[in-house]
């Protein structure tokens, strides 16, 4: 795990967070915009997985649980795309809700991948 | 899912519908998120608080018993849903009770410890949230 990537990755997931939770309430379909801040965040973790398996190989050893950090990350990987899918079957003001509202949820376990890989065990 | 869509639908009914929405999109993190840390738990240290970790996998469990209940949301569903959303309510308030008037009862944290303050207090908010919303709607009204 890179620090600076994941604070990178939090950043974008926050502002597609709040992006998505105002433009829903205000009642915006999902678009371009919303949906992409979506997608970025479903790709950087696609990334982030890359550069966790290799890691530990290049000698970047996380400090805490191998297995409740990876738990966390494949989970994060199903919650943009499952609100990405939602928002593509259902064209409504709600579908922006829940892509900002799966965005923060994927901020908030970056957050704590960061803590279990860098601060958890040291 | 329903045939009309969100413009054809009155604005009370409309609301209504979104709220389910929401309200069955975080769930499913919710769910997600405690069937995950319960399967770390008793993957790697159950026998440290079997207790705790069993109440863990067992919140898990009815988190994930009220999101197919609210998705399918009819009939015999309905009931499942009041069942196990009283039994989340309940769940979250006796145990935050516990864990608060008695910390030693609960070394290790739970879902449900300090009213779910691990979780931003969702735990404790979500079930509330999702019997109004249930009182709100009949079979069919909404979806």
């Amino acid at each position: 795990m890179l620090e600076w990537l994941t604070w990178l990755q939090i950043a974008v997931a926050a502002v597609g967070g709040i992006l998505g939770l105002v433009l829903g309430l205000v009642g915006r379909k999902p678009n371009d915009l919303t949906m992409g801040f979506t997608g970025v965040v479903a790709l950087l973790l696609i990334v982030q997985l890359g550069v966790a398996i290799a890691s530990p190989i290049m000698g970047n050893q996380p400090t805490g649980s191998l297995l409740e950090f990876y738990l966390y990350l494949v989970t994060a990987i199903f919650v943009p795309v499952g609100a990405g899918f939602w928002a593509l079957v259902e064209r409504s003001r709600w579908s922006t809700v829940i892509l900002g509202l799966g965005c923060s949820a994927v901020a908030v376990m970056l957050f704590r991948m960061n803590v279990i890989w860098f601060i958890q065990g040291s | 899912m329903s045939d009309k869509t969100d413009d054809q639908l009155s604005p009370a009914a409309r609301r209504q519908r979104g709220l389910g929405r929401i309200l069955i999109a975080v769930y499913v993190i919710l769910a997600l998120a405690a069937l995950g840390r319960s399967v770390f738990q008793i993957a790697t240290k159950f026998d440290q608080a079997p207790l705790a970790y069993s109440l863990s996998a067992l919140a898990a469990l009815v988190y994930v018993v009220v999101t197919v209940s609210l998705l399918a949301h009819n009939g015999a569903w309905r009931i499942v849903a009041w069942v196990s959303l009283c039994f989340e309510l309940v769940g979250v308030v006796i145990v935050g009770t516990l864990s608060l008037v008695d910390p030693a009862l609960f070394p290790h944290d739970t879902v449900w410890s300090v009213f779910g303050r691990g979780y931003l207090f969702i735990p404790l908010v979500l079930p509330m949230l999702g019997i109004l919303w249930l009182a709100k709607t009949k079979n069919k009204q909404v979806d």
